[in-house]
């Protein structure tokens, strides 16, 4: 696998070897723990939805492990991207506690499931509307700009129903305007809700858009971790140096429902039996295998690492108590002084 | 025979795509899948060219229905959730609202809102839009309480020239249910006495109906006869109906799920204090919503919405002055 050349990278993953093998196991960890996540929900422990990143862990990690947060990277992930998130360095427990309404959350349990972010650490708390996040990451390389900080770049991320909104659009033009140092992930899981992309947009590759918003474009194949690591850590660095805003398409399968309440009986044989129907974690694991960098027995033995730490993380959000109405503050506004209180009068 | 008030949105749809060949309804997964809530369910197989999933394209699907009613069609269009309606609210207040009063043409579309809260909806899957969409002038805004009205209102709203709004609350969806779907029903526009009472009068609409008509059962069993008036529609507000229970009563307690800076309550107030104050015992009361966005957590989304605890309480409050 051919390895781009960072300049000045701090990536503490400095070889292929090494970033596989980690890739690999954020992968692992986000599998296990949305299982996790799925069992809870139809459990009746977790209310609202449940939303899993099945067969798309490849993309995701891809994307996240190209970006560092300690160079003031910013990360915008949406609803399918709990591999990158663990990749960029949210904590499994934040996402155990936001999906099970635990006080200590993030987001205080006022927010659910996929619908949390850590403004600080660089990671935008995704709200429903699609599209409506890459904007914002741009704002942030924005800001930094006008703050001196030009080092950073930007890693967002969208489905290929997210493509069809304004904001989608208005948004690649904005940071194609800007030259803005920006990674756009699109992950093609075929299918938005019960979608087909043939209702969704009528190019043959979303990368077709590339040249009409003025921007670079990837097509890769989303189930192949080894080009998702490639193509991502390429694409980060035409950014870093300047060659504006990416447009990375990854072509793969939602091998889940749209959430855990849907069966997605729509998805058809064909699909599966296809080309992006295979499961990006097991290609990487028969990867790791045959390439000799890693073997079945330390496999096994990450999976129960993974395993415990799943177990511990939902099971201290578990215990801990939900959120109490009586503390709640109620207040919306930051500036408390023009806050109007909840009259009833 | 039982029928929820899902199933009389669907049933609705149906015969309005039997009776009228230029009704279709476009949304996004409302075809063959029948919709994320299944209110279009079996209706794409039935009806094959005429019900149309969407790209995830709120603005570009309300535009093209207000350009497809130029050439005569009535288009339904279907949120997937009222909160993604703000997407579109360009073209639902600028464009569709605006195009009668501009041209003289009229704009028949009909905007279906999956609205108001349930558990764990969370602040995008949860919101009650009604008083943003009633404020423009141009638009019918609607929010059916019952079984009944979500199917004769629908229809309705299929055949009024100007563009409607139809507030349809998600919490009803399976909860409520009817033995049969009516003949003939009260027209969009008026609104219904839900209860009859003499002591205080409830204005309320949608899915606070029912909290409201739980309330007046335990106020009943203190000795309050509690009036409940279900606008059934926003915008026209039914005014007369309200003045005269208030007539009757002296008190008024008016609750809507929605944030609580303007919205219904405000509007209702706001007309019986100025055309009915002589009508007044005590100072009209309101309820909302908390002024926050809705949480997800059930712990906070049951205290964040007014239910029938805290509008028998308010109803104390009213009755005591
Ligand atoms: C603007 C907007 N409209 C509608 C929705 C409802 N919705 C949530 S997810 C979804 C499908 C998304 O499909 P895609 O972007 O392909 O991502 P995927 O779920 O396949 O990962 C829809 C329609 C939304 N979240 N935002």
């Amino acid at each position: 696998m051919a390895e781009a050349k960072i300049k000045g990278s701090k990536n503490k993953y400095c070889d292929s070897e090494s970033r596989y093998r980690a890739a690999f196991r954020y992968m692992l960890l986000a599998r296990v723990f949305e299982e996790r996540t799925a069992n809870l929900y139809r459990a009746g422990k977790i209310v609202g939805g449940v939303f899993m990143g099945k067969g798309q862990e490849a993309f995701s990690v891809g994307l996240a492990l190209a970006l560092d947060k300690n160079r003031g990277d910013v990360y915008g992930p949406l609803i399918r991207d709990q591999a990158g998130r663990l990749a960029f360095g949210e904590a499994l427990l934040d996402a155990a506690r936001t999906y099970l309404g635990s006080i200590e959350g993030p987001m205080k349990a006022r927010e659910g499931n996929v619908h949390r972010g850590n403004i600080p650490m660089g990671i935008i708390p995704m709200i429903s509307h699609l599209g409506s996040h890459i904007s914002v990451v741009s704002g942030r390389l924005i800001g930094k700009r006008f703050c001196g900080q030009k080092d950073a770049i930007g890693g967002v991320c969208i489905g290929d129903g997210g493509t069809s909104t304004g904001a989608f659009h208005e948004a690649l033009n904005q940071a194609a305007v800007e030259k803005l140092p920006l990674v756009v992930a699109v992950a093609n899981n075929q299918f938005a809700y019960s979608t087909p992309t043939d209702r969704q947009f009528a190019c043959d590759d979303l990368v077709d858009r590339a040249i009409g918003y003025g921007v670079e474009g990837h097509s890769i194949d989303g189930t192949d971790l080894s080009l998702c690591l490639d193509t991502f850590q390429k694409a980060a660095t035409r950014a870093r140096e300047g060659y504006g805003p990416q447009l990375v398409i990854g072509h793969l399968l939602r091998l889940c429902g749209h959430g855990e309440h849907d069966d997605a009986s729509y998805i058809s044989e064909k699909h599966k039996q296809g080309v992006f129907g295979r499961d990006c974690v097991d290609v990487a694991q028969q990867y790791l295998i045959s390439s000799g960098w890693s073997n079945l027995a330390e496999i096994e033995q990450w999976t129960a690492e993974i395993q415990k730490e799943v177990e511990k993380a939902t099971s201290c959000a578990q215990r801990e108590s939900g959120p109490d109405p009586f503390q709640e503050t109620w207040q919306a506004l930051a500036t408390t002084r023009l806050a109007e209180g909840n009259s009833t009068a | 025979m039982s029928i929820t008030y899902l199933e009389a949105i669907q049933a609705a749809q149906d015969r309005a795509l039997a009776e009228n060949e230029f009704v279709y309804i476009y949304g996004q997964d409302v075809g063959s899948f029948g919709g994320a809530f299944k209110a279009t369910k079996n209706l794409a197989a039935k009806y094959p060219g005429r019900v149309i999933d969407a790209p995830i394209s709120e603005d570009a699907m309300v535009g093209s229905a207000i350009g497809a009613t130029a050439e005569g069609m009535r288009p339904i269009l279907e949120m997937q959730f009222a909160d993604f309606s703000t997407i579109a609210i360009n073209q639902i207040c600028n464009q569709a609202a605006t195009q009668f009063w501009r041209t003289g043409i009229p704009c028949p579309i009909t905007v279906r809102l999956p609205s108001g809260g349930t558990e764990g909806g969370g602040p995008f899957h949860s919101q009650s839009m009604e008083a943003i969409y009633a404020q423009y002038p141009g638009l019918i805004v609607l929010t059916p309480a019952t079984v009944e009205d979500a199917y004769s209102m629908l229809l309705e709203a299929v055949t009024i020239d100007d563009p409607v709004v139809f507030c349809e609350h998600k919490y009803l969806y399976y909860h409520l249910k009817a033995d049969q779907l009516p003949d003939k029903n009260l027209p969009v526009g008026k609104a219904r006495i839900a209860r009859t009472g003499k002591h205080a009068t409830v204005v309320t609409y949608s899915a606070m109906v029912h909290e409201a008509l739980r309330a007046a059962d335990t106020l009943e069993e203190e000795g309050w006869e509690i009036e409940i008036v279900d606008l059934r529609s926003i915008k026209p507000i039914d005014t007369d109906t309200v003045l005269a229970s208030v007539a009757r009563t002296g008190r008024l307690l008016c609750v809507s799920e929605a944030f609580p800076w303007g919205g219904v309550n405000a509007e209702v107030i706001s007309r019986v204090t100025s055309e009915g104050f002589h009508l007044l015992d005590a100072p009209p009361k309101r309820l909302n919503a908390k002024d926050t966005p809705i949480p997800f957590h059930p712990n906070l989304w049951k205290a964040h919405r007014p239910a029938s605890q805290s509008i028998a309480s308010s109803l104390r409050d009213l009755l005591r002055y």
